[in-house]
């Protein structure tokens, strides 16, 4: 276990040393301690290394994460794990808005609540929030899973492509283009798969699934007022 | 039976091009969406001239006396700025928009050139990072193709924050477009209309803005250099605040620049002309004591060496063209007029971009007519058309008696019209006017 003290290095200090470290490193384990929200914080990650930050973090951590995986116990800001490509992200505490943001690909589980505009963009990462997500999140999403187990604020899934969004509680209102779909028992084992990867413990019958109506895919005129 | 011509009485505000445009509407159901960029006349570069040596200052003798063009872009804070050996670059035109072999073309030329080309809303393609020394890698609203070894293996990074095309509006690729290949770079269904988003994800405003400047800085190490790219409205706070939030280079591009698919009514309203955008840009950057620090790249109409001396000389380190790289590599030529035709229009006034069947195969997607622009054709004529601009660069410096380019300065110019005056803030030709400065 390496142990990083932010309260006695910076940040550029520590990402370097991640950046740094060589395909094969032995270095594996990092804990990090006295974040006190900052930004940026092992952001850009390529190797397969388990990550603790205890503490609160700040703007864009995690961001465009590959191949680690990254526990933050605390909450944190805006942007967490933006355009994650593979690996995993966990969140022990609350998220703020654009969590997941255009995230390509891995794992993003935030254990409490996000704000708005989680899973914005999203690009075939797969997000499993243990709370409520605030409004227009899913907005513009284009692949990948979105998996509410609380409830969703107004215009879920605005403007939605081919993302896969599941809610257990109530849903505020759905943006344009989104509407409900049938949960089958194919996508009650797919949601249990998700639910199961991320350590969330959740009855995949409960829950309701949305996706596009695809009426938006182009434009025609009898469609404007949905915009 | 014939009219009397003495009878017809055309209307000042339903001419024949608004009576055809609203019967289309009324036709069709949607606004126009199309490429190139503004039709409408604006002020621009063409209303000033340079004022050449004489007694009162000697100029440099032409093909002799050495008028130097490198510039130097990211030189704040980047750990690795990178160096042109001229300052016109080649703007952001994505993979979609444009061909594989169109922007392999653009790739090469500006290898030959010693200059930029930059990626566009699509991601980076293999063709054009294997074919361009010194690539721009842009970071968009979409965040299509967005990822982190693409940052770490280009030369400097853009953060498009708007066009001067569409400023406030996101980009637009219609389904035509959308093939298989560049579907899958951008994780979308194939042959839909696609819409990017006129904002980032993940941030708003200047203060967000630094602190994804610092992530991407964080993600690359500090070694590229940051752009931030505006497109031409509120140019003075919008450059300030680039340069506050940590821009390197702040790319200003005016509303001439063009675009590959967007809404008429954006295209023609929507922005100021890229003359007075560089004054304001200049202004900010001095105002904040980073003129030449923060480097300036201007954009939006630039087609000529003197386009390009009249944007270096009011006070920009680079230009950067778009349009006139597609006009070099075919765009409007009359060749395959009969393809011309087939999309109602003729060589010269051709913006079917967004249809994605471009006759001369630079912005299009389908196989066939891209094999009517080759990549080494393609390069031989953009490397031409740069070196004439240098070369017409070079001669309006020396006329001015210039050792380097970057020493043009507005005193070396005069307007030709009030408008132009006003916009640029250099004086009325044959007078010490300029408008708006405190005297009538």
């Amino acid at each position: 276990m390496i142990n990083v003290d932010l309260a006695a290095e910076t940040v550029r200090d520590l990402n370097q040393r991640l950046h740094d470290l060589p395909a094969d490193t032995n270095e594996r384990a990092w804990r990090i301690v006295n974040p006190k929200g900052a930004h940026a914080l092992v952001a850009g990650l390529d190797r397969p290394v388990e990550v603790r930050i205890e503490g609160h973090v700040g703007y864009y951590c995690a961001g465009m994460n590959k191949q680690a995986s990254v526990t933050i116990d605390g909450h944190c800001g805006v942007g967490v794990a933006e355009n994650i490509m593979s690996g995993a992200v966990r969140v022990k505490g609350n998220a703020s808005q654009s969590a997941g943001a255009s995230g390509q690909g891995g794992l993003l589980v935030i254990e409490g609540d996000a704000a708005a505009r989680c899973g914005i963009s999203m690009k075939g990462v797969t997000i499993v929030v243990g709370g409520s997500v605030g409004h227009m999140s899913a907005f513009m999403a284009q692949t990948g899973n979105l998996v509410i187990c609380g409830d969703a604020g107004q215009s879920l899934g605005d403007s939605i492509y081919e993302a896969k969004l599941y809610v257990q509680g109530k849903v505020e209102s759905l943006g344009a283009d989104c509407i409900e779909k049938k949960m089958t028992p194919h996508h009650i084992a797919k949601l249990e798969r998700l639910l199961a990867e991320a350590g969330i413990k959740a009855d995949a019958r409960k829950f309701r699934r949305f996706g596009s109506a695809r009426k938006l895919y182009n434009f025609h005129v009898d469609h404007a007022d949905a915009y | 039976m014939s009219v009397d011509p003495r009878g017809l009485r055309p209307s000042a505000t339903f001419p024949p091009n608004v009576i055809a445009e609203i019967q289309r509407a009324a036709d069709q159901g949607l606004y126009e969406i199309r490429g190139f960029g503004a039709k409408r006349k604006l002020p621009t570069f063409d209303d000033l001239v340079f004022l050449g040596a004489s007694v009162s200052r000697y100029p440099l003798e032409g093909y002799r006396e050495k008028c130097a063009t490198d510039v130097w872009l990211g030189t704040r804070f980047a750990k690795k700025p990178i160096h042109l050996k001229i300052p016109i670059t080649i703007a952001g035109m994505s993979f979609g928009a444009l061909g594989a072999n169109a922007k392999e073309a653009i790739g090469r030329a500006c290898t030959e050139m010693g200059t930029s080309s930059t990626t566009g809303d699509g991601g980076m393609t293999e063709e054009e990072r294997r074919s361009s020394k010194t690539l721009v890698y842009q970071v968009l609203p979409s965040r299509y193709g967005l990822n982190p070894d693409d940052l770490r293996r280009c030369d400097a990074i853009e953060v498009v924050v708007g066009q001067g095309a569409k400023p406030g509006g996101g980009g637009m690729l219609l389904g035509m477009k959308i093939t298989e290949r560049v579907a899958a770079m951008r994780r979308l269904p194939v042959g839909i209309d696609q819409r990017s988003a006129c904002r980032h994800p993940d941030w708003t405003g200047p203060d967000d803005l630094t602190i994804k400047i610092q992530e991407l800085r964080e993600i690359t190490n500090w070694e590229k250099p940051i752009y931030v790219k505006v497109g031409a409205t509120r140019t003075r706070y919008d450059v300030a605040l680039a340069v506050k939030a940590g821009a390197d280079v702040v790319v200003v591009d005016g509303m001439q620049g063009g675009t590959a698919a967007t809404q008429d009514v954006f295209i023609e309203h929507v922005g100021i002309p890229t003359l007075p955008a560089v004054r304001l840009a200049v202004e900010a950057l001095q105002e904040l004591d980073m003129h030449r620090k923060v480097q300036l790249i201007v954009s939006g109409g630039i087609r000529s060496g003197a386009d390009a001396g009249k944007a270096i000389a009011m006070g920009a380190d680079a230009v950067a063209i778009g349009s006139a790289t597609m006009v070099a590599l075919g765009c409007n030529k009359p060749v395959y007029i009969e393809d011309y035709h087939k999309l109602d229009t003729e060589p010269g006034m051709c913006h079917h971009c967004h249809t994605g069947r471009c006759p001369v195969g630079v912005t299009t997607q389908d196989p066939e007519l891209q094999k009517r622009l080759s990549p080494e054709q393609g390069a031989r004529w953009l490397r031409n058309y740069l070196s004439v601009m240098v070369l017409e660069l070079q001669t309006v410096a020396r006329a001015c008696g210039k050792s380097h380019v970057h020493n043009l300065e507005p005193d070396d110019l005069v307007a030709l019209t009030v408008e132009a005056a006003a916009m640029a803030k250099v004086p009325l030709a044959g007078t010490d006017w300029i408008p708006g400065n405190g005297r009538f």
